[in-house]
């Protein structure tokens, strides 16, 4: 069964075709309002995250179909110490597409292997989250027209941060992308990640502390939050917490065009202020997320009813 | 030193110095009953020293796991004292249940049912990654 644990299960040009439909999607949408009639999703969402379950239930209501599912761990028969596996068998006789949150690295992947529906990582720990690398992808086309060619920064918690990591290895497969890859030194890139995405890609890459250094040479900017819930040392986390703030002072020296994106929520690393900055596409890229569930939703319901 | 050659039985060769006696315990090889020689720091023209381990019976063995800890080792199988088999063991390109991912927010940490599962992701520098959270084996 087709699914999506983590963004390189989707090929380029698998990557253009769901972007197609996500601008098809924009154009005329109510060419959609019916595909996935009688169609449920089921959200298992195992934390706590608002934005992207009502994303993704937004996106199935908006293709006519409907939502099952819990929002916490607490209210499903994971409290009770049913297994994952075990979970996504269950859920596959009530539903017709999953899309699943959990704290725990590698859990979407042990869903999709007992799951006999399409399974949607909407978030597994600190491992993936690629729906949340469609609606970056998906911003930058519409704000730029093009994935190659590109200076991409990459500010805040470059180690921790699953959307960098996802953000960087689908960006990597195209030409000429340069990232310039700004964070704290505790927080650096992995170099796993650096080896593996950019280095034997043959990419440039510049590592730097500064974001004002960094500033001039942007095409894109991807700010990202210090998560604290990643950090097993309070101090630490407070030391850090702070490192990158974005204001308008510090976009004085931005290309007109830059475009500044942001998985949200942030806490304070990027300024109210730059809200009205035309650069700041931080609120467009929510929008494009459910554009892109949308697009890979009836991409993965397709696929499962050949 | 010699160690007498033996009838029926396995003999794992060029066994990476030092590694002889992790790979004696990850092949459980103490809770056999037949005579079982581990020789450390054999003299190699290869390598200049290596470990040599010699099975006096023909059991099955875990070919994944020795060529995790052992790639370069080879494996000699003789019967009534001939060399009638003899097996290069090579890098498994998965591990199955042969080593643990330490990664403490793994979902194999709190589902202990699943299968270890690892998959060779670089050959060359021969490093192992959990398929569930891509934790690097250490």
């Amino acid at each position: 069964m087709r699914c999506l644990i983590d963004i390189l299960d989707l090929s380029v040009s698998e990557l253009d075709e769901l972007i197609r439909t996500a601008c098809d999607i924009i154009r005329d949408p109510d060419k959609y309002a019916d595909r996935c009639k009688r169609k449920k999703l089921a959200t298992l969402f195992y934390e706590p995250s608002t934005r992207t379950r009502l994303s993704f239930e937004a996106a199935m209501l908006e293709l006519g179909g409907s939502v099952i599912g819990f929002s916490e761990a607490t209210s499903s028969s994971a409290a009770k110490g049913e297994s994952v596996a075990d979970t996504a068998k269950v859920i596959s006789c009530y539903a017709d597409i999953i899309a699943m949150r959990h704290p725990k690295e590698g859990s979407a992947l042990v869903a999709a292997n007992n799951a006999t529906i399409p399974v949607i990582n909407a978030g597994d720990g600190g491992h993936c989250h690629p729906t949340q690398t469609l609606a970056d992808l998906l911003t930058i086309y519409r704000e730029k027209g093009r994935f190659d060619h590109l200076t991409v920064g990459i500010c805040g918690d470059l180690k921790f941060g699953r959307t960098v990591h996802s953000l960087i290895n689908a960006l990597s497969r195209y030409e000429d992308v340069r990232f310039v890859l700004i964070s704290p030194e505790e927080l650096k890139l992995p170099s796993y990640v650096k080896t593996e995405a950019i280095k034997k890609k043959g990419l440039e890459y510049l590592q730097t502390t500064s974001l004002e250094e960094a500033m001039p040479m942007l095409d894109i900017l991807y700010m990202t939050r210090i998560q604290q819930e990643r950090f097993a040392d309070m101090d630490e986390y407070l030391r850090l917490k702070d490192s990158y703030v974005l204001t308008p002072e510090k976009l004085k020296t931005a290309k007109e065009d830059m475009c500044i994106l942001h998985p949200l929520p942030r806490v304070n690393e990027i300024s109210v202020k730059v809200d009205q900055d035309p650069r700041a596409c931080y609120f467009k890229q929510v929008l494009n997320g459910k554009y892109m569930r949308m697009a890979l939703i009836l991409k993965l319901l397709e696929e499962a009813g050949k | 030193m010699n160690i007498d050659a033996i009838q029926n039985g396995i003999v794992i060769d060029h066994i990476p110095a030092g590694a002889g006696m992790e790979l004696y315990r990850m092949l459980r090889l103490d809770a056999l009953d037949c005579s079982v020689a581990i020789i450390k720091n054999a003299h190699s023209n290869k390598d200049g020293k290596k470990d040599i381990i010699k099975i006096d019976a023909e059991i099955p063995l875990n070919f994944d796991l020795i060529g995790y800890l052992a790639p370069h080792a080879k494996i000699n199988i003789i019967r009534e004292g001939i060399l009638v088999e003899k097996r290069d063991a090579t890098l498994p390109k998965t591990l199955t249940n042969v080593i643990s991912c330490k990664n403490p927010r793994c979902i194999t940490k709190t589902e202990q049912e699943l299968d270890q599962v690892f998959r060779l992701t670089d050959p060359e520098r021969r490093i192992y990654r959990c398929i569930y959270c891509e934790t690097k084996a250490n």
